[in-house]
């Protein structure tokens, strides 16, 4: 047989294909359960982390169910409407134009609650994405926790480790009258006492600005709910 | 089969890309994936894996159907097999060791352009019986992971002052010694740039060590 015929070749590459496909094809659908299972458990993970909760991603799921008795979602407007709040993609919705869907955690722990609040803005070379935990009086900051996709190593992307989301916990969303201040990453350190502000990081100036933004940006929304 | 598969011969295709021979340091092959992943020791671990795996079974493959491939298309056909192997890779890490899988994102679907499994396909497998190809593969695929431990290794201990071992976790070494010493991590050796100098002082002391890898000055 001429293996260099175009006959031949057509027929190969045809074949060759169709084996292929079949077998990429079994190997996702076979595997999509199991890959599907660590991003939700790793969400779980991520929510329960902003609370100070640090679980391994097999308990993840136990946790998450013990611990987060209600889930809420809210419009552009911040009134509750119907939907599945676990299954919002915030960071899907904020590329494809905007939040449509704002979703809320809430922890309970022997009978004192949190509301754990979703974010998601940019950084410098890609998107950034977190969870602010709130006291029960739905003002004071228990926790946050934030995460990157490519912010540069060693300077904006510090805003995942402990030393950058610990200042977090205490500081206030509203200030005493109540007007709406948000949180703030401020250039150059915090003033002690500002209950609005946490010291930025050296060399991470836009990451910085970018979880102000994100903050700002996002509590706004929640704003009705916080005060309700 | 006329000579046996352990024979000197074959040894050698084991032996040579390890050191005289390695697809990194002296044909240079590869460089790109090594300077991305080698920031901590675990990641360059799967890494290696995911390459040695890739590796052997493209070239397997490609050696049992080189009397069947159409010379015309013969890259293709390589790169198919090497981009479906690279494929299941992917998706087996993201369903066990999603954290790992994280880690290396695109590099693993980088493999497929990786210089070295092609390299081989062309240079090798398309001319040798399976076993020879088999040998062959495992060397070249030893070769680019052991470069690509050693740099993580350096890379890690003196950047981020630990060694992250698979299925042990991370070591923290230089932390509690720089307590006393006063050694501050190096977050350039984080940096990509540090990995082409870590690759260079490797070839540097590899030549130094090995002199028939020095050329003549003409």
């Amino acid at each position: 047989m001429d293996v260099n015929s175009n006959k031949y070749t057509i027929g190969f590459s045809f074949v060759m294909v169709v084996i292929v496909a079949l077998l990429l094809a079994f190997a996702s659908e076979g595997l999509k359960p199991m890959q599907n299972q660590n991003i939700e458990r790793e969400k779980m993970q991520n929510i329960l982390q902003s609370v100070g909760l640090e679980v391994s991603r097999d308990e993840a799921q136990d946790t998450y169910n013990k611990y987060i008795t209600e889930e809420i979602v809210l419009n552009e407007k911040g009134e509750q409407i119907e939907g599945d709040a676990f299954k919002v993609d915030v960071l899907k919705e904020y590329k494809s134009g905007g939040q449509k869907n704002f979703p809320i955690y809430i922890y309970e722990n022997e009978g004192s609650k949190k509301y754990i609040i979703p974010l998601v803005g940019k950084g410098l070379w890609g998107p950034i994405w977190g969870y602010i935990a709130l006291e029960e009086d739905k003002n004071t900051v228990a926790g946050a926790s934030f995460d990157h996709k490519g912010e540069t190593p060693g300077l904006g992307a510090e805003i995942n480790q402990g030393w950058f989301q610990e200042p977090f916990i205490g500081k206030k969303v509203f200030d005493e009258s109540g007007n709406y201040q948000s949180i703030k990453v401020i250039k150059g350190g915090a003033p002690e006492g500002d209950k609005h502000g946490v010291d930025a990081i050296s060399g991470g100036t836009i990451t910085g600005n970018g979880v102000t933004e994100m903050l700002v940006r996002t509590l706004k929304t929640y704003e009705p709910y916080l005060k309700s | 089969m006329s000579e046996s598969l352990f024979s000197k011969k074959n040894m050698k295709l084991i032996k040579d890309p390890l050191n005289d021979d390695n697809p990194i340091t002296v044909q240079v092959l590869g460089i790109c994936s090594a300077l991305a992943i080698t920031v901590k020791v675990e990641t360059a671990f799967v890494m290696a894996i995911s390459v040695v795996f890739v590796m052997i079974g493209a070239s397997v493959i490609v050696s049992l159907m080189r009397k069947i491939i159409p010379s015309r298309i013969r890259i293709i056909v390589q790169l198919v097999i090497v981009a479906s192997l690279v494929i299941l890779v992917d998706q087996v890490l993201k369903a066990f060791v999603y954290d790992v899988s994280k880690q290396l994102s695109v590099f693993v679907g980088l493999i497929i352009t990786n210089c070295i499994i092609m390299g081989r396909l062309e240079a090798f497998a398309l001319a040798n019986k399976p076993g020879a190809s088999f040998l062959d593969a495992l060397g070249n695929a030893f070769g680019y992971g052991l470069i690509l431990i050693v740099v993580a290794f350096f890379r890690e201990l003196f950047g981020s002052g630990t060694v992250t071992l698979p299925a042990i976790g991370k070591i923290e070494i230089l932390t509690s010694l720089a307590n006393n010493t006063g050694y501050e991590h190096n977050g350039l050796m984080i940096l990509p740039p540090m990995a082409l100098i870590t690759v260079g002082i490797y070839i540097w002391i590899q030549r130094s060590k090995n002199r028939k890898l020095i050329e003549e000055n003409h």
